[in-house]
C-alpha cells in the first residue's frame, strides 16, 4: 500500500467546536495548519446543542463566576480538577463575548444584551436558587455557534480536508507526536500529516450506547488513536445519561425546556422531582434527574403501555414562549414523537448524551501522561481539546452548557498553547520513521484482506446492546464483571471485521468499520474503568457502593477521590489525584451532594 | 403508524466509478419493523444488508444536512422524511440531489455550492474596535434574523433551482442568497453596501426568477425567496 506525506505546522483533527476554535488561533497567527474533518465542519454534532453556553454575564441577574465555579465542582461530585474549573469559569465570559463578536446570533434582552436562561445545576450564591446563566440563541444555540465559528474560519482563511478521516496517531521513539494517518474518503488514499503540533478535537463515543443522543460520526476517533498509539484514557466509567431523550427515538430534549418551566411527570402525574431534589427540583443536575426517572419506571411510575418512558410537560407555558424560545423542540416534538407539546406532553427517557472522560488533558490543553514520577507530564506536539479531552473539568457529571463553553474555553486555549510552542520551536519538523505509519498500513491491510470476518453492522450492535445492558444509569456488580468478559469477546471479532465493499472511492462501509476500531476501544476503557470503580459517584452508580455516615450516597472519597487512567496495553488500571488547588481561590471543600 | 414487518421496495441510483461504467438505478427490497419510522432508518436496515450503498448520514435529526437527497422526484432529508408518507405498493425512488457531480451513489460533490456560499463573504464585518462586552442588539432586530440564521447547508433548495443547474458557477443560489441577506440585515453588520455590489451583476442574484422550489423543499421551512426578493429591493432602492 502506497501514501504520501504532506507537511504542516500545525494538524487539527476534528471541525466541531473545539476544532473550530482551535483552528481560529491557529489561523490568525499564520500558521500552516491542516483542519482535518470527517464531514464538512458545520455537520459536527456541535451542531445538535441546543439550550445554551454558560457564562456568569449577570445579564438578567446578579451572578458571579466563583458561584459557575462552586456549581461545576459540585456537579462534578469533586472529581473535577479545580484549577481547569476555575480557569474555564473564569474564561467564559470572555469566549462568549468573542463569539458574540464574530456574529453569533445570541437572543436579546430588552436591554441588548444576551438573553440567558437557568439550566440544571446552576445556582446562584454557592448553591442557593437557579441563577439565569445559560447563554442562548432559542434552542438552537449549538448551530448557530458551529456556523458563527465555521464561518470565522471562512474569514481567516482555514485549509479544510473535508472528508478525511484520521486513522492513527503517529509517535516516534521518544514518544512525541509527529502527526497522524488519514484517510481521503473520496479517492481511499493515505496521507501521512507531518506535522510539530497535532490537536485532537474529535468529539465523543457516544455511539458505544445502543440508545444515544449522538450523530452516527461519534465514533471516539481521536480516543481510539490515543489509546492505540499508548496514551492512557481518565475517568472513562463516567457517562452522562441526558435526562430527557425522545422515547424509542433517542433525539435530545434540551434541559433549557425545564429551564423555560417545563415538568417532569410520572404516570400519576406526580410532578415526583419534588421527592428528589426538593430545591432545584426539575432543574438538579442531569445524573441525579436521570437517576429518579429509571426509578419512577423500575417502581411502575412510567407510562406509556410498557411503562417505559415518562412525561414532560410544557402546556402550562404561553404557546407565544414556547415558539419563540422553544421552537426547535417543537418542531422535533412532532417529528420524532409525533407529539405537538403545545397541547400534549413529550414522553422521554434517560438517554446516552456526553462522555465525561476522555484523552488526559491540562488547562493549557496539553495532553498530559504519568511520566517518570510526575503524573501530569505533558506529551511533547499533542493537544486535544472539547468532549475527547478530559480537563478534567466534568469529573463525575457534567452540567449543561458546561459542554459548549468547555469546546470555547479549551479550544481556545489549546490553540494558543499550540501558537506558543510552535513560535519557541526554532527546530524543523522531527524525523519521521516509517515503522510509525505501520499500524495503519496493518490495519487498513488487515480489513481489505479479511476473510471469513465478523459484520461490521452486528458487531457493533452486539457491542452497544451490552454497554446498555451492563453499564447503564444504574450499574450493578455481577452485570458489569460479566460485561467486562462480553466486551473482551466483542473486541476479538472487532479485530476480525470484513466489508464485502473493497471500492476505493468513498467508501463507507469501510470507514465504518475503521470506526468501530475505535468505538471498541471506547467501550472497554468504560466497562474496565466502571467495574473497577467499587463506589457511586456522579453518573456512576452501582448497587454495591452502600449509603454510610463516611460513604454518603456510596460516595468513598477516601479510597475514590482519584482519576482513573486506563491503558490499551494490558487492559490496565492506573490512578492519578484529583486537582483540589484552585487557580487563585481557596478548594471547594469535600460536601455531601443535595439539591 | 406503520405496520410491523412489512417489505419496502426501493429503486436507488448507483454509481461506483471504481467498477460501473456508468450509473443504473437498482431495484432492491428491505424488510422494515416498526422501528424503521424515516427514512434514514429504513435506509441503514438497507446498508445492512448491502454495505456498498453509499449515503452520507450524521445527526438523524435534521440539524446537519447531510443526508439530502432526491426522494420521489423531490428532495429533501433522509431523517426527516417519514415512511408512512410514502404510498403504499410503489418503490420508493432514491436518486442524488440534481446538478451537482456525483461521487458514488446518493453521494454529490458540494465542491460549487460550497464556493458560491463562501463567495458572499458568510461572516460578521464590522471595523469598529470590538467593544469590552458584547454588541447590542434589540430583540427585535435580533427577530430579523430569524427564518434566515437557522440553514443547515444540505442544498435541497439550491439543487432543485434551474436557474443554479444553468449557470452553478454564476449564480450563487438560494443557500448563499440566504446567508447574503442573514448578513445584510444583521444590525451588527457595516458591509451592507460591500455585500450588494458583490450581487450586482447580471447572474449572482439576478438569476432568480421566483420559481420558488426553494422554498418548496426547504426541510427547516425557511423562505430564501423572499431573503432575495429584499436583496433585490434594497438594490432597487439604493439605484434611484
Amino acid at each position: 500500500m502506497t501514501y504520501t506525506v504532506r507537511k504542516f505546522d500545525a494538524v487539527i483533527v476534528g471541525a466541531g467546536g473545539a476544532g473550530l476554535r482551535a483552528a481560529i488561533q491557529l489561523s490568525e497567527a499564520g500558521y500552516k495548519t491542516a483542519v482535518l474533518t470527517k464531514v464538512f465542519p458545520t455537520r459536527s454534532h456541535t451542531v445538535a446543542a441546543q439550550g445554551g453556553v454558560a457564562a456568569s454575564l449577570g445579564n438578567s441577574e446578579e451572578d458571579h463566576w466563583h458561584w459557575h465555579m462552586y456549581d461545576t465542582v459540585k456537579g462534578s461530585d469533586w472529581l473535577g480538577d479545580q484549577d481547569a474549573i476555575e480557569f474555564m469559569c473564569r474564561k467564559a465570559n470572555e469566549v462568549v463575548v468573542e463569539l458574540e463578536h464574530y456574529g453569533m446570533p445570541f437572543d436579546r434582552l430588552d436591554n441588548g444584551k444576551i438573553y440567558q436562561r437557568p439550566f440544571g445545576g446552576h445556582m446562584s450564591n454557592f448553591g442557593e436558587k437557579p441563577v439565569r446563566r445559560s447563554c442562548a440563541a432559542a434552542d438552537r444555540t449549538g448551530h448557530a455557534m458551529l456556523h458563527a465559528m465555521y464561518q470565522r474560519n471562512v474569514k481567516v482563511n482555514t485549509q479544510f480536508f473535508v472528508e478525511w478521516q484520521a486513522l492513527d496517531l503517529v509517535r516516534d521513539a521518544e514518544g512525541d507526536v509527529l502527526g497522524v494517518t488519514a484517510m481521503d474518503m473520496e479517492t481511499g488514499e493515505i496521507v501521512v500529516f507531518h506535522a510539530k503540533a497535532t490537536i485532537f478535537a474529535t468529539g465523543g463515543a457516544g455511539r458505544i450506547y445502543y440508545s444515544s443522543t449522538n450523530a452516527f460520526i461519534n465514533t471516539g476517533d481521536g480516543v481510539g488513536m490515543a489509546a492505540r498509539a499508548g496514551i492512557p484514557l481518565e475517568d472513562m466509567e463516567f457517562w452522562q445519561f441526558h435526562p430527557t431523550g425522545v422515547a424509542g427515538a433517542g433525539v435530545l430534549i434540551t434541559e433549557g425546556v425545564r429551564g423555560e418551566g417545563g415538568i417532569l411527570r410520572n404516570s400519576d402525574g406526580e410532578r415526583f422531582m419534588e421527592r428528589y431534589a426538593p430545591n432545584a427540583k426539575d432543574l438538579a443536575s442531569r445524573d441525579v434527574v436521570s437517576r429518579a426517572m429509571t426509578t419512577e419506571i423500575n417502581e411502575g411510575r412510567g407510562c406509556g403501555p410498557n411503562k417505559d418512558f415518562v412525561l414532560l410537560d410544557i402546556t402550562h407555558l404561553p404557546p407565544e414562549t414556547i415558539m419563540k424560545r422553544l421552537p426547535g423542540i417543537h418542531e422535533i416534538g412532532i417529528q420524532f414523537a409525533g407529539v405537538d407539546c403545545l397541547k400534549e406532553p413529550l414522553p422521554v427517557v434517560p438517554t446516552c448524551h456526553y462522555q465525561m472522560g476522555g484523552i488526559p488533558t491540562n488547562y493549557l490543553g496539553q495532553v498530559v501522561v504519568p511520566k517518570g514520577g510526575n503524573q501530569s507530564e505533558p506529551v511533547h506536539g499533542f493537544y486535544a481539546a472539547g468532549e475527547c479531552a478530559c480537563a478534567s473539568v466534568h469529573g463525575a457529571n457534567r452540567l449543561g452548557t458546561n459542554s459548549l463553553l468547555d469546546l470555547l474555553v479549551f479550544g481556545k486555549s489549546a490553540g494558543e498553547t499550540a501558537v506558543n510552542d510552535l513560535r519557541a520551536s526554532v527546530k524543523a519538523h522531527k524525523p519521521l520513521a516509517q515503522e510509525a505509519i505501520a499500524r495503519t498500513l496493518a490495519r487498513v491491510d488487515r480489513l481489505n484482506n479479511q476473510k471469513d470476518g465478523a459484520d461490521v453492522h452486528e458487531t457493533r450492535l452486539a457491542m452497544q446492546r451490552t454497554m446498555q445492558k451492563h453499564a447503564g444509569v444504574f450499574r450493578f456488580k455481577d452485570m458489569l464483571a460479566e460485561g467486562v468478559k462480553r466486551i473482551d469477546e466483542i473486541a476479538g471479532q472487532v479485530a476480525q471485521t470484513q466489508i464485502k465493499d473493497k471500492s476505493m472511492v468513498f467508501n463507507t462501509a469501510r470507514i465504518e468499520a475503521l470506526e468501530l476500531d475505535n468505538l471498541i476501544e471506547v467501550a472497554k476503557a468504560t466497562i474496565v474503568s466502571a467495574n473497577a470503580r467499587t463506589e457511586s459517584r456522579g453518573a456512576h452508580v452501582r448497587d454495591d457502593a452502600i449509603d454510610t455516615p463516611e460513604t454518603p450516597d456510596g460516595r468513598d472519597d477516601r479510597n475514590w477521590l482519584k482519576h482513573t487512567l486506563w491503558y490499551r496495553e494490558g487492559n490496565r488500571l492506573d490512578y492519578k489525584p484529583v486537582q483540589m488547588k484552585p487557580m487563585s481561590v481557596d478548594t471547594i471543600e469535600l460536601k455531601k451532594r443535595a439539591y | 403508524m406503520t405496520n410491523a414487518n412489512r417489505t419496502v421496495q426501493f429503486k436507488i441510483y448507483r454509481y461506483d466509478p471504481d467498477q460501473d461504467a456508468k450509473p443504473y438505478m437498482q431495484d432492491i427490497s428491505v424488510e422494515l419493523d416498526s422501528t424503521a419510522r424515516k427514512l434514514l432508518d429504513a435506509m441503514g436496515k438497507l446498508k445492512a444488508q448491502d454495505d456498498s450503498i453509499s449515503f452520507r448520514r450524521a445527526c438523524r435529526e435534521g440539524g446537519c444536512g447531510s443526508d439530502a437527497m432526491n426522494i420521489n422526484g423531490k428532495n429533501g432529508l433522509a431523517c426527516l422524511t417519514a415512511m408512512d408518507s410514502f404510498p403504499a405498493g410503489k418503490p420508493i425512488v432514491l436518486r442524488p440531489l440534481p446538478g451537482l457531480p456525483v461521487i458514488r451513489d446518493l453521494i454529490v460533490d458540494m465542491t460549487q455550492f460550497f464556493k458560491q456560499y463562501n463567495s458572499i463573504k458568510p461572516y460578521l464585518i464590522n471595523n469598529d474596535p470590538p467593544p469590552e462586552r458584547e454588541r447590542l442588539q434589540s430583540p427585535e432586530d435580533r427577530e430579523e434574523l430569524n427564518g434566515l440564521y437557522e440553514c443547515i447547508l444540505c442544498a435541497c433548495c439550491t439543487t432543485s433551482c434551474p436557474s443554479f443547474w444553468w449557470n452553478p458557477d454564476k449564480f450563487v443560489g438560494p443557500a448563499g442568497l440566504l446567508a447574503a441577506y442573514r448578513y445584510i440585515a444583521d444590525t451588527r453588520d457595516q458591509a451592507a453596501n460591500e455585500r450588494l455590489d458583490n450581487l450586482e451583476d447580471p447572474y449572482r442574484l439576478f438569476r432568480c426568477h421566483t420559481i420558488m422550489n426553494c422554498v418548496d423543499v426547504c426541510p427547516k421551512g425557511l423562505n430564501p425567496t423572499k431573503a432575495i426578493g429584499k436583496i433585490k429591493e434594497m438594490m432597487v432602492r439604493r439605484a434611484i
